[in-house]
This record gives C-alpha cells, sequence and structure tokens, in this order.
C-alpha cells in the first residue's frame, strides 16, 4: 500500500488488513467525514428556506422541494425562476439542466450500488454532490457504499430540517452564511475529498482538466453545464493503462478496474 | 387555492420526476447482479475526479454564472494548508470557514 489511505487524511497509511479493530475504525472516519459535509451545507438549506418564502410558496411546496427533488443547486434554480415569474417548465428546466451531473455521478457509484432493483431505486434518490463525493472518496467498494449511504442519508435529514426551519422562520440567513465564512466550507470538503487522489500524475491531470473546463465553463455555458462538460477531462488519461492506479488507490483497482472478461 | 395545482408543485413534480430519472439512469442500468462493461468500470473510476475538482471551482470562484475572486479563496488556500498539514476532515472545513470569515471582518 504505497497510497495513503483515501479516507482520513491524518491516518496512519497501513492498513493492509481488515481486523474488526480497523472497519471500526473506518466507519467512524467515514461517519465523521458525512457528518462534516452535512452540516457544511445545512446553512444552505436555511437559506433555501428563506427563499421559497421569499418567492412566495407555502411551507409544504418548500419542504416538496427538499424531499422529492433534493438537489441543492437545482432547488435554488428552480425557485429563482418561479421568484421571477417563470413558468413551471422554465423553472424546471433551469432546474433540470443542474441535475444532469447525476447522470455522471450514477455512473460512478453504480458498480457501489450493486443489489435488489428496488434498493438501487431507493438508494438513487440520495444521488447528490456530497454522497458521490463521499462515496468516492473511498477505496473499497463496500466502503465507497457506505459513504455514499452516510453522506446521503446526513445530508437529506439536515438539509431538509434547514429548509423546515427556513422556511418557517429565520431572516437573515444568507448574510449569517456569509459573514461565519460557511460558503467557503463546501469547496473546502470537496476539495479534502478528492485530495488523496491528487497524488499521482493520473489523478493531477485530470483534476486539473475538470478544473480548467469549469473555470473557462462557467461563464459561457448555462448554469451548472460547466460541471458537466469537466467530465469530458477523463480522455486525457482515458489511453493510459488501467492498472495504472488511475484515481490513487489501488484496492478498487482490484475491485473492478482490472476485471477481466 | 384549492382545485388548481399551484405553479410550485408543477415544478416540483415535473423537476422531481426528472432528477429522478438522472439520478437514478446509472444504479438502475449499470448497477445489477452483472459486472458493468469495462468502458463503464473504467469511466467509475475516472468521473469523480473531474466531477469533484469542478465542484471544487464551482463552489470557490464562480457567483451567479460568472468569476467571482473573494474571500472564499483564503479559505481554498487554508484548506489546502490544513491537508497539506495532514489534518482530519473536518479542521480542514473549519479552517477554511475561520479564514474566509476573517478575511471577511477585515476587508
Amino acid at each position: 500500500m504505497t497510497a495513503q489511505h483515501p479516507a482520513e487524511p491524518s491516518g496512519s497509511g497501513s492498513e493492509a488488513t481488515t481486523a474488526p479493530d480497523f472497519d471500526g475504525a473506518k466507519r467512524s472516519a467515514i461517519i465523521r467525514q458525512a457528518l462534516s459535509i452535512s452540516l457544511a451545507v445545512a446553512p444552505f438549506g436555511v437559506a433555501f428556506g428563506v427563499a421559497t418564502q421569499q418567492a412566495g410558496l407555502s411551507i409544504l411546496e418548500a419542504m416538496g422541494f427538499s424531499l422529492l427533488v433534493f438537489g441543492g443547486s437545482a432547488q435554488f434554480a428552480a425557485v429563482s425562476v418561479l421568484a421571477d415569474g417563470g413558468t413551471p417548465l422554465a423553472a424546471s428546466l433551469a432546474g433540470v439542466l443542474l441535475s444532469f451531473r447525476s447522470l455522471a455521478f450514477g455512473v460512478a457509484m453504480a458498480p457501489a450500488l450493486r443489489g435488489r432493483l428496488w434498493w438501487r431505486a431507493l438508494v438513487s434518490q440520495l444521488m447528490i454532490d456530497e454522497s458521490t463525493a463521499v462515496g468516492t472518496a473511498q477505496s473499497e467498494l463496500r466502503w465507497q457504499r457506505f459513504g455514499y449511504l452516510a453522506g446521503g442519508i446526513g445530508v437529506f435529514v439536515l438539509w431538509n430540517i434547514a429548509t423546515l426551519f427556513g422556511a418557517s422562520a429565520v431572516a437573515g440567513a444568507d448574510d449569517f452564511i456569509e459573514a461565519a465564512g460557511i460558503d467557503a466550507t463546501i469547496g473546502a470538503a470537496f476539495l479534502a475529498l478528492i485530495w488523496p487522489r491528487l497524488h499521482n500524475t493520473t489523478g493531477k491531470t485530470v483534476a486539473l482538466g475538470g478544473a480548467v473546463i469549469a473555470f473557462f465553463g462557467a461563464p459561457i455555458l448555462p448554469p451548472g453545464m460547466a460541471i458537466v462538460a469537466a467530465a469530458a477531462a477523463v480522455v486525457l488519461v482515458w489511453g493510459r493503462s488501467p492498472d495504472d492506479p488511475a484515481a490513487g488507490d489501488s484496492t478498487s483497482t482490484t475491485n473492478y478496474g482490472s476485471e477481466r472478461r | 387555492m384549492m382545485g388548481s395545482i399551484s405553479d410550485a408543485s408543477l415544478t416540483i413534480l415535473i423537476l422531481a420526476s426528472a432528477s429522478y430519472g438522472l439520478k437514478a439512469a446509472g444504479p438502475l442500468a449499470l448497477g445489477g447482479d452483472r459486472q458493468p462493461p469495462p468502458v463503464v468500470q473504467r469511466l467509475a473510476l475516472l468521473l469523480p475526479v473531474p466531477l469533484l475538482a469542478a465542484m471544487v471551482v464551482s463552489a470557490t470562484v464562480i457567483s451567479a454564472g460568472t468569476w467571482s475572486f473573494d474571500a472564499r479563496l483564503v479559505g481554498l488556500a487554508a484548506a489546502a494548508v490544513a491537508l497539506w498539514r495532514k489534518m482530519p476532515f473536518v479542521v480542514v472545513v473549519i479552517a477554511a470557514a475561520a479564514a474566509t470569515a476573517a478575511t471577511r471582518a477585515v476587508l
């Protein structure tokens, strides 16, 4: 094991065996990641609740967005179109553009989310940035699955409580988010989650490619599409041997990266 | 209003259905009992890196569809230092918030 363990930036790095002790430590490390990221997004849930009230929505409608749509940026986009007097179709379109990345997340998470059809259908609702980030930061498939569920459930619960909170009362949520620097925590959390994958050339190349596409794409492309376009960065390393520890972890390569048919 | 569905409810119905379709397509089509094809496995391994890198950029220097270089950048730099110093995840996130808040308080 040359790669540092992706789950804990502060970890010891020697994790060859799967002792019960290690499993427990691993589980709590992942839960800590999931909780941190859930707490980081919660204030935005409050802000979303406030936005629904400014747009004249009922509390039930606010909750409908957070429970059924469950996609932060898509919800914000749709509600801001409604607030500007846009039609439901226009509002939905704005939201859908921001949801397109879920398609790529789904492909990335699919190997870790195998199981019964009803189970896959159920857990798919949790397919958001944060669940995918916590999931894909883990090396083994079973921990990817655990990370996805921990991140997804954590954000789902806190996001909905926060929406209810914001829709019911709180004013000045936006000001608080800015003053406390909470808007910077999301980017920091995402950076922490890809950090272990930046230790080899393949990881660095695709990450840089994705960042450059997102940076120059954002001002030109429709909202949300720059992140989708960033997926194209994989062509930069596509020709390389799959046995090259593609994204900085050797474990998952043995699980599905170098599968022989 | 009773009887007729509100604009917001209609939006929720359309957007929730479309979003769910996009979310579930991967797990439903590729997550069955058989191993997904090698192309999908390779994609699954590589895709998260550029997507997450793009989300870092989007969350840090983009506001309302344009570039915006503000205190969030200081927060990201603080996070990078914390990661380089091998600090735990929670510390990384708190460092970003604290550095951003401090920058805003000063500027």
